[in-house]
């Protein structure tokens, strides 16, 4: 009888084994409590806030308002022109560098330099440009001193300042990203494809670009979603009631200035939803591409 | 599909040299490859085999001498512009590709007509008989295709030269025989002119018609299968040859071609490959096929055996003389671990080298 239940519990063990479950699989417990406190609660929490509308009109009367205010709803165009913009010239201008900065020795050195404007964080960028691309700034007033223009450039509070801080805070994430796909490539395929007659411009096209554009569709999304929860820079270098009301400037207005929690998580919510639907389309992109092994033969 | 109307006679390696800052990977490297020869570049690891590969493909620039194809000077021409073929060791198959997009990938980098593109794949096709594979992927091939499909890629362009990389290092010992007779067939039927570098002398004997043996970088003998396999001209060339067994002695005595070595307790007769007189120190090397028991005869060489293989058609075994020297021997019957014996040494077929 003993015996039994013991060979019964035995077999149970071996089924989650054979699924891959065992004593290490306890180890996942400590993160997955961390992201059920700290992002799949506040979430379900935000997403029922914002079905309980301060105002009158039913539970969708956050979302009704939004899309019938165009003060409200523009914001989305907005945040989609700085966000979409900024991500595809951060991954266009990327993957050249990333190809040649894969040759070069001192890559380390290299990268390092690249990647600092990560660790300033977006406010100090923010900051350093007000002061070097303002109307005051050495910038224009270089120059000006050189007769190459007349009157101060305008490239803050603008869009084009909360465009050139986006960039700058985005890309070295970007690049980093890029660079890991890039150098992920055998470059024994770049190789064999110059042996067999490929120009420089042959072996991109047809042989590293096909094989970067799973990984660029992901470089791309993981950007875009950094760019689209653009504020600190769109308030302190845009035109926060103007071209670059983004939509997080929506969001923090709703909550901050009118104490509606409601609709800001109704604005929050409506931001992932975009968020979510250009990834899907970017993704969707890239399955019509090879997906697979990046080397040519067996590891 | 033929290679015969390609306009040239002869590739010429003129004292090709690379090093590397201060080390030199290959030394003055000169040799003349006929239109339609099979040259397999052998030596050990890092004896810059692929260094020298590398250099007539175009992966590597040389740091002296040049390269030729007839008059036509090439050491400067970018790999594209070089318009060879290779094979690499790993395959390098472009994984996005079907068979036939990277068998036909140089046809159509240079832009040949779609037409023309897709006769000559499904000859290449034929050629490594992979018919009925030209839709797969090469992850869905095994390794032996996917080697096929590699061979085929490089000779579908019909390049004046054909550089394969170790082709057969990553297949098992079944598969790579196979290969082999493969790759000669193949080479029968195209005549393709080929550079093939390998470590594996079976490998260098079977397919090429002359072997190129680098050691330190350099050439230390070029010949036929035949030529090397009979007389290496330097002791490292017959270590690589199988002549595994060695006495270091003195030269006794010699005449004509015979020279003996005293080897201390004993002495040895054998050929001589470099020149020798007698007082010179010298080492004597014998294959393990040309050692055999000598039952009583006299003049051999006192041994205790060691171990003893069971071969089927023969023994194999392991001897130890008494100054120490290991020796390996076939013989057609047993003869008991930790016995003596006499070993007697062939002297037409055991080499005597300078030490």
């Amino acid at each position: 009888m003993t015996s039994s239940t013991s060979q019964e519990t035995t077999s149970f063990r071996q089924k989650l084994a054979l699924r891959g479950i065992d004593g290490v699989t306890l180890l996942v417990l400590p993160s997955m409590l961390f992201v059920l406190a700290i992002f799949i609660y506040p979430f379900i929490h935000g997403l029922l806030l914002s079905f309980k509308p301060l105002r009158e009109g039913g539970m969708f009367a956050n979302y009704i308002t939004f899309f019938s205010d165009p003060y409200l709803y523009n914001t989305i165009a907005a945040t989609l022109r700085l966000a979409v913009p900024v991500t595809l010239l951060s991954v266009l201008v990327a993957v050249p560098v990333a190809m040649r900065v894969r040759l070069v020795r001192r890559q380390r050195l290299l990268t390092t330099l690249l990647v600092l404007p990560i660790t300033l964080g977006t406010v100090l960028v923010a900051q350093g440009m007000l002061n070097y691309l303002g109307p005051q700034g050495w910038f224009s007033r270089s120059l000006m001193l050189l007769h190459i223009i007349g009157s101060p450039l305008k490239l803050t509070n603008n869009y084009w300042g909360v465009f050139l801080s986006l960039i700058i805070t985005v890309f070295p994430f970007t690049f980093l990203l890029t660079l890991s796909y890039v150098t992920g490539i055998d470059p024994g395929l770049e190789k064999a494809a110059a042996t067999h007659g490929a120009s420089a411009w042959q072996r991109f096209r047809h042989v590293m670009l096909p094989l970067l554009v799973p990984g660029l569709a992901i470089a791309f999304c993981l950007t875009f979603v950094q760019a689209f929860a653009v504020f600190p820079s769109a308030v302190l270098l845009g035109a926060p009631s103007g071209p670059t009301r983004v939509i997080s400037i929506a969001a923090a207005q709703a909550a901050f200035e009118q104490y509606d929690f409601t609709m800001a998580s109704a604005i929050a919510m409506i931001m992932g939803v975009v968020q979510l639907c250009i990834v899907l389309i970017v993704l969707v992109v890239r399955n019509l591409f090879y997906r697979g092994a990046t080397s040519g033969g067996k590891g | 599909m033929q290679l015969a109307s390609m306009p040239f006679n002869e590739i010429r390696l003129d004292r090709m040299s690379r090093s590397f800052g201060a080390l030199n990977a290959l030394r003055d490297i000169s040799l003349s490859i006929k239109k339609g020869e099979f040259i397999a570049l052998l030596g050990p690891s890092g004896c810059g085999k692929s260094t020298a590969l590398n250099c007539i493909a175009g992966l590597l620039s040389t740091t002296g001498g040049g390269i030729y194809i007839d008059d036509k000077r090439i050491d400067q021409f970018k790999p594209e512009d070089r318009g060879f073929g290779m094979v690499f060791q790993n395959y390098a198959l472009f994984p996005h590709m079907s068979v036939r997009k990277n068998i036909g990938f140089g046809l159509k980098m240079r832009s040949r007509p779609k037409a023309e593109i897709d006769t000559k794949v499904d000859e290449a096709l034929a050629l490594v008989r992979l018919q009925g594979q030209a839709e797969k992927l090469p992850g869905q091939l095994s390794g032996g295709q996917q080697q096929r499909v590699a061979i085929a890629r490089a000779i579908v362009i019909e390049p004046p030269l054909v550089l394969m990389d170790e082709p057969l290092s990553n297949l098992d010992a079944k598969l790579r025989l196979e290969m082999r007779a493969e790759i000669r067939r193949i080479h029968n039927q195209m005549k393709a002119t080929t550079i093939y570098v390998t470590h594996d002398q079976d490998e260098a004997l079977s397919l090429a018609d002359r072997i190129v043996v680098l050691r330190n970088g350099a050439i230390r003998q070029v010949g036929t299968p035949h030529e090397l396999y009979e007389r290496p001209a330097h002791l490292d060339v017959a270590e690589f040859m199988g002549f595994r067994n060695r006495f270091s002695g003195k030269v006794v005595s010699r005449q004509g071609e015979r020279a003996t070595v005293s080897a201390g307790s004993f002495s040895v007769s054998g050929t001589v490959a470099e020149d020798l007189q007698p007082g010179a120190s010298a080492v004597l090397a014998v294959r393990p096929d040309d050692v055999t028991l000598s039952d009583g005869a006299p003049g051999g060489v006192p041994v205790t055996v060691e171990a003893i293989e069971y071969r089927g058609r023969e023994y194999v075994g392991i001897a130890r003389t008494p100054d120490g020297v290991e020796i390996i021997f076939h013989a057609d019957h047993a003869a008991a671990p930790g016995s003596t014996v006499s070993l007697s040494i062939d002297p037409a077929r055991a080499l005597v080298f300078a030490a």
